[in-house]
């Protein structure tokens, strides 16, 4: 493992405790973008150098900023944190320690193969073009059926966007 | 072991675009003032040194030595984090601009560009999008109700128009076939055409560029981040010191970097007008080795590619003394219900305009 492997590692996993552990709502949103910066370094080692900028431009780039944006607009802070009855944390700490106990279980029982002897491995697949090839060959039917959901996502943001008769912001 | 770039010549490249950008960065803040003064017949800063060229460094003297304050309530570490984040991101996108094509001694070629990768167009765009953390975090982390709203308009805006911004790319991207600018570059230098770059090809879509580039840099007419009508200092409210000095700072230094792009993709980069004739002639009538005539070339076209960028920097500072600050639901609306349908529309343009072979 080389040690820029190990150094995204210990980041990633760091930054994304950091995430869980904050007080302070704004400084774990920080958190998270770090996070993504991290895994793009992985993506970055792993000769994928689209998805890596992707993952920047569309998680860190856009969809963090109006998660900030949201929390900013919220104000939280320690005096107007909601108290959390024992009820709710119990019951969140019994979810949680079952999806652990689940992915443990699912987990423990996987004996890592490998790649399948005689398989060529593509070290430019992960580059542009060659995604792009990819993606409008094999995986067309996929691909077009995620933009159907964009498409249906953005009509449905339009509508609940869409000022009322008689309406007015300003 | 890994070869870093940092480790090779190319270091020297990387050193001179950073120090570069610094020093244009600087001289704009001067710059702008002239170009105010010229524009509203007032003589401008002339008492620091020869035609006040020292003004610069006298503000720099100022900003340093001004008292560092910190609001009450603010958040300490996040409110000195912003200014540093936003410096950061405005500097990094500079690494991967073409600022000229290949040196070559003996057999030692050298990229005048800092990094040439594969999804340089990307890296710029991904950049250019976190570049508004810095402003958010500094607004959000004074404790100001002003410095607030100047953060929450600056992260709208930018959203509003990256969106834009990226299909006006697209565009470009589908031309070119190639996200890495030196690609984008050279495919604009087709010997005897040396009229053809992107921006003939692609007239409505630098048009939507522009736009967006404005808005992106929160320059006049899109500056309402730091509306001072409205918000007083908006998001740099209560900055002072040098905090403040690399908010205005980092401004210039994107204003640099964004007509580095501009020029880069739309005109034609460090390409100008009869380059392989001047080489030829060079070759031929004055008796110059291909290659020194290559380097002479290479040379004058990066000098050809700032004067482009210092062009498009006076056109930056032209619009903010000419027009107006539009208000803010003018500048949404101008977003989201013209400049993005416009840009779909560019693009379906291209689509059947490489479909029936015509570019």
């Amino acid at each position: 493992m080389s040690p820029i492997f190990l150094f995204l590692t210990f980041v990633a996993l760091l930054s994304a405790l950091g995430v869980v552990f904050a007080k302070n709502p704004v400084h774990s949103v920080l958190f998270l973008i770090l996070t993504f910066f991290s895994l793009s370094g992985h993506y970055l080692l792993l000769n994928a150098q689209f998805l890596a900028a992707v993952n920047i431009i569309v998680y860190a780039g856009a969809i963090m900023v109006l998660f900030l944006f949201v929390i900013m607009f919220l104000n939280l802070n320690v005096d107007t944190e909601p108290h959390k009855p024992a009820l709710a944390k119990i019951a969140a700490a019994v979810a949680g320690g079952s999806l652990l106990l689940i992915l443990v279980a699912a987990l423990k029982d996987v004996t890592p193969t490998g790649v399948p002897a005689g398989t060529v491995f593509n070290s430019q697949i992960g580059m542009v073009d060659q995604l792009g090839m990819k993606l409008y060959t094999d995986y067309l039917l996929p691909f077009e059926l995620a933009s159907v959901l964009f498409l249906v996502a953005m009509v449905g943001a339009v509508m609940l966007g869409k000022r009322e008769v008689g309406e007015r912001n300003f | 072991m890994i070869e870093l770039p940092a480790l090779g010549w190319q270091s020297i490249v990387i050193f001179v675009v950073f120090a570069l950008s610094l020093l244009i960065a600087t001289y704009c803040t001067y710059a702008e003032r002239v170009i105010a003064a010229f524009l509203q017949d007032r003589v401008g800063p002339d008492r620091a040194g020869p035609y006040g060229l020292a003004q610069p460094l006298a503000d720099a003297v100022k900003m340093f030595t001004k008292e560092e304050f910190f609001p009450g309530g603010a958040n300490k570490a996040l409110f000195v984090f912003g200014p540093c984040l936003a410096m950061i991101t405005a500097l990094m996108s500079s690494a991967v601009i073409p600022f000229g094509n290949i040196m070559n001694f003996g057999n030692n070629l050298f990229f005048l560009q800092g990094i040439e990768v594969n999804i340089g167009m990307l890296w710029v765009f991904g950049v250019v999008s976190l570049g508004v953390y810095g402003v958010m975090i500094g607004g959000w982390a004074s404790n100001n109700k002003f410095s607030l709203l100047g953060a929450i308009r600056a992260a709208s805006q930018n959203i509003s128009y990256e969106l834009a911004m990226g299909m006006a790319l697209i565009a470009v991207l589908m031309i070119s076939g190639t996200l890495s600018l030196r690609e984008i570059t050279l495919q604009q230098s087709a010997p005897g055409e040396w009229y053809m770059w992107n921006i003939v090809k692609q007239p409505l879509g630098f048009l939507i560029f522009l736009v967006c580039a404005f808005a992106e840099t929160n320059r006049t007419p899109f500056d309402l981040p730091e509306c001072e009508t409205e918000l007083v200092g908006g998001y740099h409210t209560e900055y002072s010191s040098m905090k403040l000095g690399l908010y205005l700072f980092s401004e210039y230094v994107n204003i640099f970097v964004v007509s580095a792009v501009m020029s880069v993709l739309y005109f034609g980069g460090f390409n100008f007008p009869f380059q392989y004739e001047l080489r030829d002639w060079f070759v031929s009538s004055q008796g110059w080795e291909l290659a020194s005539a290559q380097n002479l070339i290479t040379l004058l076209g990066t000098v050809g590619l700032f004067l482009k960028i210092f062009a498009f920097i006076f056109f930056f500072m032209w619009i903010r003394w000419t027009l107006p600050r539009f208000r803010y639901d003018q500048l949404m609306r101008l977003g989201w219900t013209i400049l993005i349908p416009l840009a779909v529309f560019n693009i379906v343009l291209t689509g059947g305009l490489i479909l029936a072979g015509v570019i």
